[in-house]
């Protein structure tokens, strides 16, 4: 009988009890004793020269500790902040990679860009002082989006000449369009994924504090991976080694990708700390994070898709301008070059495929990772422009998609974009999902919205991501600079109990419950007395953190891994116990037997034995039972499946309302379906926001005009419907737990298929030009009104 | 600055306050009750919802002052001990919280539902949470917690 609380169970999460009591830990909660706070000085203009600094008046305020600028910085030799990959223009040229200072040197290149720092005993001295900091600004013209950056009408950085940051391409444009000017239908469609902001609804938080005793700093924040903010910020902004430096992140209040980067409040807390010998606490409010977090999305693409007579992709051709905003975050340049253009294939055998990315600076807020990074960008393309393709031939998208489909025999299966994938069964999650949304039933719901004066539309979305980032020699070779491996540690106590050290983090996705299911089913162990612990660097040994759906993929594979030292050297405590060869030794459901004899002993009796080791084999075993291992995957895994979206159009009010939306998705194996379906929920609401609703917005001149959830529109209850969501499971053949990943699946396929949903009803109405998301109310109606 | 009185979670406080602090500070920051939580600067988010005479109050909305006197209760007063309230117990069953930040704001916005309408429909929950804003959810979880956690309430 399968366990209750292992592999399989919708085991209800052990982390739920101190959230729901109020009683979790963010870092917001935290307080260091003689604490202080920061409040920074943010250019108010787009783009302007720093003509003075004043910070006179400030410094002589109540309460106020010190004031620091940009010439602090620099004068203490602190760093800029550093770019983690090297992206390769296609005339070999390495990318423009400008200096990104933590406090604004000489100018200001975006609406937020930090100017001073104000510390003072209370956050409300410091917002006062921050306030009397005297900055004359020169104020230059500003670039608010790529068509500004391509005109030239300022200049970002000097060295980047036009603004361009790299012109980057794959594959081989004579091909392709030799390809395309053979094929019997080309599809050619305008497409625009729109800008967006993260929003966890915890803003960011950053902590310093410095030891004077032992000379160690600590930082603590709200980041999905401690280590590489040690990494970036230790290394190469501070000149600060890792066994003085600690990075904490406690409780953090959701992610999405926005709290992989470093940032530069927490260089300044960590390095201000030291200076000021007082712990520094800097929180964010919200409208501080609509203009300082990274943004994501922000590409404009044309593309081609050529096919022949029978409906067969030919050739894909992809040029797509993406926005890197006033400087590099720490993962930018590789989102819209490798975690984009290699998925073009999708789920489909298009033998051809190229794309041409060309990134710009601008002056608006860095963009890098958001959830999906890339691969939503990616999904978006080819799932809008096969659909477009099915209604130019006039055939069922559904059929034109599984025409084209990969083949479940065809794996492991070369793209011509260099992933090979290792498993799918794509017509699989295609047949369930139009079973879920049924399908067949269509014509009769749109025939009865006819009828009250609405328009109905379905849209498909087949999507396909890569997942388990990564493995590091791969990346290596495609200009990352990091390693993408993960680390856990299994410490087996005395009596039995376990802890578990894992390298990822949990921020929302439930660590300490799914990798204690792992733990308890493997070693037999009550998921009551595991305790899986992350986010402090002086706690764990290593590890690269949570982002691109890696933790259970990579994270979960390195616990397995060590897991399985565990069991081999309990394996032979428990065979000199039992007086037998190890290789005898059978473990299962907690109890290690010899077969064919009534011989066993337990897991709890082997982990005493290891730690009081009286009885033991020391000329072969050292006491204590604890084992650790880094794991890097050998592939990407390869999550996919298929959404559908059914919407209803008022044509009165242009307003679009979500009536319906399934998703079948492929993950490999499931540890906990529970988590599993709530990590899909929550991706479709964030793509369906990013249809619908979502859309930062800037001005021609880069002033931002979305600054508050006043401006921007979250997705709330009353925008959404309940989800129907299903599993197909395809095991990963590449990992030793069989999964792919889960996190990001609703975020990649639900902005095409409720697009492709809302564009197909405009189209019964007559409406042939696609339009772009948000689909709001005034674009739907405008569109609909102009026909 | 001034005194301000008020009882919370049952237990009678008072402290100095500026004239400008707000009750979410008070709590926060003054009473070391951090269950409630501040995702905004605009009362959008609603993560800082506590209950005031009874009432759901976004306590980034109100000033310390205006809460003399008054009965107030957080997410740290609900709970008996280990004895989970039924709505927190709903959000636990049901999975209605990922990250828990915006947890303990939604979980007193339910329960100020519960008390109006004992057996709120899908609708009414969508309605009455427009205020409170998941990013992790998408909602359909929390809305099948409130409709369950206001039942278990009025069972």
């Amino acid at each position: 009988m399968p366990r209750d609380d292992g592999i399989g169970a919708a085991v209800r999460r052990k982390e739920d009890f101190r959230f729901v009591t109020g009683q979790g830990s963010y870092t917001d909660d935290l307080n260091r004793s003689g604490q202080t706070y920061a409040a920074f000085v943010r250019s108010p203009h787009a783009h302007a020269t720093l003509n003075s600094v004043d910070t006179s008046a400030a410094a002589g305020m109540d309460g106020v500790v010190a004031v620091f600028t940009g010439h602090d910085l620099a004068d203490a030799e602190v760093n800029g902040l550093p770019c983690g990959w090297q992206v390769h223009s296609k005339d070999g040229e390495p990318m423009v990679e400008p200096a990104h200072p933590a406090l604004a040197q000489g100018k200001v290149r975006h609406v937020g860009d930090a100017v001073a720092v104000v510390i003072a005993e209370t956050l409300t001295q410091a917002r006062a002082a921050a306030e009397a900091v005297d900055v004359d600004y020169g104020v230059l013209p500003g670039i608010g989006n790529m068509s500004a950056a391509k005109a030239g009408k300022a200049q970002v950085h000097e060295e980047a000449a036009n603004n361009q940051c790299y012109d980057w391409e794959l594959g081989d444009e004579a091909e392709i369009d030799a390809a395309l000017a053979g094929a019997a239908h080309v599809v050619e469609l305008p497409l625009v994924n729109n800008r967006l902001i993260a929003n966890p609804i915890e803003p960011r938080v950053a902590i310093g504090d410095f030891d004077t005793a032992t000379g160690e700093h600590t930082l603590y924040t709200t980041s999905q991976n401690p280590h590489v903010i040690r990494l970036l910020m230790g290394a190469f902004v501070l000149g600060l080694p890792e066994h003085k430096l600690r990075v904490v992140a406690p409780d953090v209040g959701g992610g999405f990708g926005t709290k992989i980067f470093h940032y530069a409040e927490e260089a300044i807390v960590t390095w201000a700390a030291a200076k000021v010998r007082r712990p520094i606490k800097w929180t964010s409010d919200r409208s501080e994070a609509f203009m300082t977090d990274a943004h994501g999305r922000d590409h404009e693409t044309v593309a081609k898709l050529g096919l022949d007579a029978d409906g067969k992709f030919l050739a894909l051709k992809v040029e797509t301008d993406a926005n890197m905003g006033a400087y590099l975050s720490t993962f930018a340049p590789a989102v819209p070059t490798y975690l984009y253009a290699t998925l073009l294939a999708g789920q489909y055998t298009t033998p051809l495929v190229y794309a041409n990315v060309r990134a710009w600076f601008t002056n608006t807020v860095p963009v890098d990772a958001y959830r999906g990074a890339g691969r939503p960008e990616a999904t978006y393309v080819i799932e809008r422009i096969v659909e477009e393709a099915a209604r130019q031939i006039g055939m069922d998208p559904g059929d034109l998609r599984a025409k084209n489909f990969v083949s479940p025999d065809a794996f492991p299966y070369q793209t011509p974009v260099a992933l090979e994938y290792d498993s799918g069964n794509y017509a699989g999650t295609l047949e369930m999902a139009k079973t879920a949304i049924d399908y067949a039933g269509f014509p009769a719901r749109q025939a009865a919205s006819k009828a009250a004066g609405k328009l109905r539309g379905i849209g498909f979305s087949a999507y396909i991501e890569a997942c388990g980032i990564a493995p590091s020699a791969v990346v290596g070779s495609l200009g990352a600079r990091a390693g993408l491996y993960e680390v856990a540690n299994v410490r087996v106590h005395p009596t039995g109990s376990v802890t578990m050290h894992t390298g990822t983090h949990s921020h929302g996705q439930g660590h300490e419950t799914t990798f204690a299911q792992v733990i308890a089913e493997r070693l037999g162990v009550p998921i009551e007395n595991v305790d899986v612990v992350h986010g402090d660097t002086n706690n764990i040994p290593f590890g690269m953190g949570t982002y691109g759906s890696r933790s259970l993929a990579v994270g979960g594979s390195a616990l397995a891994k060590a897991l399985d030292k565990v069991e081999a050297k309990a394996k032979k405590i428990a065979a000199h116990l039992m007086e037998a060869s190890d290789t005898d030794v059978e473990f299962k459901d907690g109890q290690f037997t010899i077969a064919g004899t009534d011989k066993s002993v337990a897991f709890g009796d082997v982990a005493l034995t290891a730690y009081v080791p009286h009885n033991f084999p020391h000329d072969e075993l050292e006491p204590g039972l604890e084992e650790q291992a880094f794991y890097d995957p050998a592939n990407f895994t390869f999550p996919a499946g298929c959404h559908i979206a059914e919407v209803e159009i008022d044509p009165d009010t242009g307003t679009v309302t979500l009536a319906n939306f399934v998703a079948a998705d492929d993950f490999g194996n499931i540890v906990n379906p529970m988590i599993v379906e709530g990590q899909v929920h929550g991706g479709i609401a964030q793509g369906v926001g990013q249809a619908l609703l979502e859309g930062c917005v800037y001005d021609e001149d880069g002033q931002l005009v979305t600054g508050s959830y006043m401006d921007y529109a979250m997705p709330r209850a009353d925008n959404l419907p309940n989800f129907t969501v299903d599993t197909q499971v395809t095991p990963c053949p590449h990992n030793p737990l069989g999964v792919k990943g889960c996190g990001e699946a609703g975020a990649i396929a639900a902005p095409a298929a409720v697009m492709n949903a809302v564009t197909g009803a405009m189209r019964a109405a007559g409406v042939t030009k696609p339009i772009d998301m948000p689909a709001t109310p005034s674009k739907v109606w405008t569109a609909l009104n102009a026909s | 600055m001034s005194s301000v009185s008020m009882t919370i979670n049952g237990k009678q406080v008072s402290g100095e306050v500026e004239g400008r602090t707000l009750l979410v500070d008070f709590l926060r920051e003054h009473q070391r009750l951090t269950g409630t939580h501040v995702g905004c600067d605009t009362t959008q988010c609603g993560a800082c919802t506590i209950h005031v005479n009874g009432e759901a109050v976004k306590s980034c909305t109100m000033l310390a002052a205006q809460a003399e006197g008054a009965d107030v209760s957080t997410i740290e007063g609900l709970a008996d001990g280990d004895n989970l309230h039924p709505m927190q117990e709903a959000f636990r069953e049901h999975h209605g919280l990922q990250c828990g930040f915006c947890t303990p704001g939604m979980i007193m916005s339910a329960t100020a539902l519960a008390k109006r309408n004992p057996n709120p429909s899908e609708s009414d929950v969508r309605h009455w949470l427009e205020g409170n804003l998941c990013r992790c959810t998408g909602y359909h979880n929390i809305v099948k917690a409130v409709m369950a956690g206001a039942r278990a309430m009025n069972a």
